[in-house]
C-alpha cells in the first residue's frame, strides 16, 4: 500500500526530529500532573460523595477533566506537529520526489495524514494509560471512557486535517503553524459570539464550534450528528489539501 | 550512432508544448522527441525555459498547451503509468535529509512500486552505479554536495526508468565529481534515454548525442552534436608571437582577411572559411623567428552561438584569456 509507505516515512521523519519527542514528553508531563491533582482532590471528597445518591464517580470527576485539558493542550500542540507536513517539503523542494513518482496527489495527502494520525494514536494511547491505571484500584465507567476517547480522537484528527491544509498553503512552517493555531482558536470560541444574537445565527455558530461537539462526547453521549461533524470537517480539509497540492502544478 | 539505428524507439514525444505564467511565456510551442540510447542535451541560458520544460515532461508542472507522450502513454491522461517510466532529478535534489542514504533509497524504491523482493537489489544497484556504497549508512544531511547530488541521481534511476531527466546535474560539483557524473550519464544512455539540461557548453559536447538550444522559451536549434561543433568553429585564430612583425606583414599571409591586435603580443587573425592557415602560420613563424607561443583556432562561446542563432549576426569577444598562459 502506497499510502502506508508514505505514512510510515512521515512518522519516521517526525520521530527523527527532537520535536516529536519533546511534544510527547511535555504533554505527558502536564497531563499526568493534572491527573494526579484531580485524583487527589477526588480522594479528599470521596467520603462525602458516598453519602450522596447518584453522585458522580471517578470517571466524571477525574477522567473527563483530564481529556478536556488534553483537548485544550492538543489545540496548542497540533499546529507544531502539522506545520511541516507540506510546507517544509515545498521549501526543501523535495515535493518533486513525490509528484514525479507514480502516485496520485490523493495518495500523497492521505499518506501524510495517516502518518499524523499514527502520531495522534500514540499520544492518545499514552494519555489513556492513566485512566486505565485506575482499574488497579477500582472500577471506572468503561462506556464513558470509550466515548470520550473516541471524542478526543476525532477532535485531534480534525485539528490535524486543518493543520495539513494550512501547511499545504505555504512554504513557511511557522506561518502554517500560526494560521492553524488561529483557525483552531477561532473554531473553538466561535460560539461565544452567539447567545444574545438571533437564534439561527447563534445556532449556526454553535454548530461550527469544535468544542460544542466534543462536549457531547465527554458526557458519554455518542450522537451521530457530532460524529458526522468531525467526519465532514476532516474530509473537507483533506479534499482542500489535495486540490491545493494539485494547484501547484497548474499555477504558480 | 549504431545504438540509435539499433533501437529506433521513440521514448518521449513532445508536441507543441507551451507554458505561460500569467503574462510571461516561459515555454513557447516546443516539439521534440527522445530515443532509447541517446543523450539529449538541453542547452540554454538561465531563465530560458529549460527547467519549466523538464518539470512539464516529468509531470511536476501542467502545460498550458501541448502533448507529452511517454512510452506510448499520454502523461496528462494516464499520468500514474506514464510517470513510472520517468526518473527525474530536479535542479535541487529532492532529499529527505534526516534519513540515511539506504533508508532514503529504500523509500524511493517503494514509492516507485518496486516489488518488495526486488527492492534491496534495486537499492544496491543504484548505489553501485552512483558510487554510494561507502556512504549507505550515513545521514544525507551529513554528506557533501557532490554525494547529495549522486543520491539524487540514484533516486532517479532506482526503478530503471526508460527516460532519465537530469536538470543541471553537475552544478556545484568539483571537477573530479563532474567527470564521474558525465561518465555515469554516458553509461545510463546505454539502456535509457537521457535528457540533460545544462548551461555549460563543454558538458553537452562531452556527453550528448543531440542538442537542443532553447532561448526565451523557444527552440532555436536542434541537431546532432557534430553539427553544433561545426557551427562552433569560427573563422579566426588567436596567434601569440613574442617577437611580432608589423601587422601588415601578418595581413599579407595567405588566406588571412584581417588582423586585430589584442595586446600582450597576441593577435586575432580572421581567415576564409575554406582554408585553415594554422599550419602555414606555424611554419612561417618558425622560419622568421617570430617566437610563436600560441596558435589557437578560436571557438565561439555559447553566447555567441546564441546570438547568431537568434539574430544571425556574428560577434567577436576575447574568450581565450585562460589559454594565453
Amino acid at each position: 500500500m502506497m499510502v502506508l509507505t508514505l505514512a510510515r516515512r512521515e512518522l519516521r521523519s517526525l520521530f527523527l526530529s527532537p520535536l516529536a519527542w519533546a511534544i510527547l514528553a511535555t504533554v505527558q508531563f502536564i497531563l499526568s500532573y493534572l491527573f494526579m491533582s484531580q485524583l487527589q482532590e477526588f480522594l479528599l471528597i470521596q467520603s462525602k460523595l458516598a453519602s450522596i445518591e447518584n453522585a458522580p464517580g471517578v470517571t466524571e470527576l477525574v477522567i473527563v477533566p483530564l481529556y478536556s485539558s488534553a483537548a485544550f493542550i492538543m489545540m496548542l500542540v497540533t499546529p507544531l506537529l502539522t506545520m511541516r507536513l507540506i510546507s517544509e517539503e515545498r521549501r526543501n523542494r523535495s515535493l518533486a520526489l513525490l509528484i514525479s513518482a507514480p502516485i496520485s496527489m490523493t495518495e500523497i495527502i492521505i499518506g501524510k495524514y495517516l502518518g499524523m494520525l499514527g502520531f495522534a494514536a500514540i499520544m492518545i494511547f499514552m494519555m489513556t494509560l492513566m485512566p486505565l491505571s485506575l482499574y488497579i484500584g477500582g472500577s471506572i465507567d468503561a462506556g464513558l471512557l470509550f466515548t470520550i476517547v473516541l471524542g478526543i480522537s476525532l477532535l485531534i484528527a480534525s485539528f490535524m486535517a486543518l493543520g495539513l491544509y494550512m501547511s499545504s498553503l505555504t512554504a513557511q512552517p511557522t506561518i502554517a503553524a500560526m494560521s492553524t493555531f488561529g483557525m483552531l482558536i477561532m473554531l473553538w470560541i466561535i460560539d461565544w459570539a452567539g447567545g444574545k444574537a438571533d437564534a439561527t445565527a447563534s445556532g449556526l455558530l454553535e454548530y461550527l464550534s469544535m468544542l460544542r461537539h466534543f462536549e457531547a462526547f465527554s458526557k458519554g453521549i455518542f450522537s451521530s450528528s457530532d460524529f458526522i461533524y468531525y467526519i465532514l470537517f476532516i474530509s473537507l480539509f483533506l479534499v482542500l489539501s489535495i486540490r491545493r497540492l494539485d494547484g501547484d502544478r497548474l499555477q504558480r | 550512432m549504431n545504438e540509435k539505428s539499433m533501437s529506433n524507439e521513440n521514448l518521449l514525444t513532445v508536441k507543441h508544448l507551451s507554458r505561460y505564467y500569467s503574462a510571461l511565456t516561459a515555454v513557447n510551442n516546443i516539439s521534440f522527441h527522445l530515443q532509447r540510447g541517446e543523450v539529449l542535451g538541453f542547452l540554454g541560458p538561465n531563465g530560458a525555459g529549460k527547467s519549466s520544460t523538464m518539470q512539464m515532461i516529468t509531470g511536476n508542472l501542467a502545460p498550458s498547451a501541448g502533448q507529452i507522450n511517454v512510452c506510448g502513454l499520454d502523461l496528462l491522461d494516464n499520468s500514474k503509468k506514464a510517470k513510472a517510466h520517468i526518473g527525474y532529478l530536479p535542479e535541487q535534489p529532492p532529499l529527505y535529509r534526516e534519513l540515511s542514504v539506504n533508508e532514503y533509497l529504500r523509500f524511493c524504491a517503494q514509492l516507485n512500486r518496486i516489488e518488495k523482493s526486488k527492492q534491496q537489489a534495486s537499492v544496491d544497484r543504484a548505489k553501485e552505479r552512483c558510487g554510494l556504497n561507502e556512504v549507505g549508512k550515513r545521514l544525507i544531511n551529513n554528506l557533501s554536495k557532490g554525494y547529495q547530488q549522486r543520491v539524487g541521481i540514484a533516486q532517479a534511476i532506482i526503478h530503471n526508468p526508460a527516460i532519465v531527466v537530469l536538470d543541471e546535474p553537475t552544478v556545484g560539483l568539483d571537477p573530479i565529481q563532474i567527470r564521474q557524473i558525465r561518465t555515469l550519464i554516458r553509461e545510463l544512455a546505454q539502456e535509457h534515454g537521457v535528457i540533460l539540461s545544462t548551461h555549460i557548453l563543454p558538458e553537452v559536447q562531452m556527453t550528448c548525442d543531440r542538442v537542443q538550444i532553447i532561448n526565451h522559451g523557444q527552440l532555436v536549434y536542434s541537431d546532432d552534436i557534430s553539427q553544433l561543433n561545426q557551427r562552433m568553429q569560427s573563422n579566426s585564430l588567436i596567434l601569440g608571437l613574442n617577437n611580432a612583425p608589423p601587422e601588415s606583414e601578418l595581413n599579407a599571409l595567405h588566406y588571412i582577411d584581417g588582423v586585430e591586435a589584442l595586446g600582450n603580443n597576441r593577435f586575432r587573425l580572421s581567415h576564409s572559411a575554406e582554408h585553415h592557415p594554422a599550419e602555414e602560420i606555424a611554419r612561417i613563424a618558425a622560419e622568421n623567428n617570430w617566437a610563436l607561443f600560441e596558435l589557437n583556432p578560436e571557438q565561439k562561446t555559447l553566447e555567441q552561438v546564441f546570438v547568431e542563432l537568434t539574430s544571425g549576426e556574428v560577434i567577436h569577444t576575447e574568450n581565450n584569456e585562460g589559454a594565453a598562459a
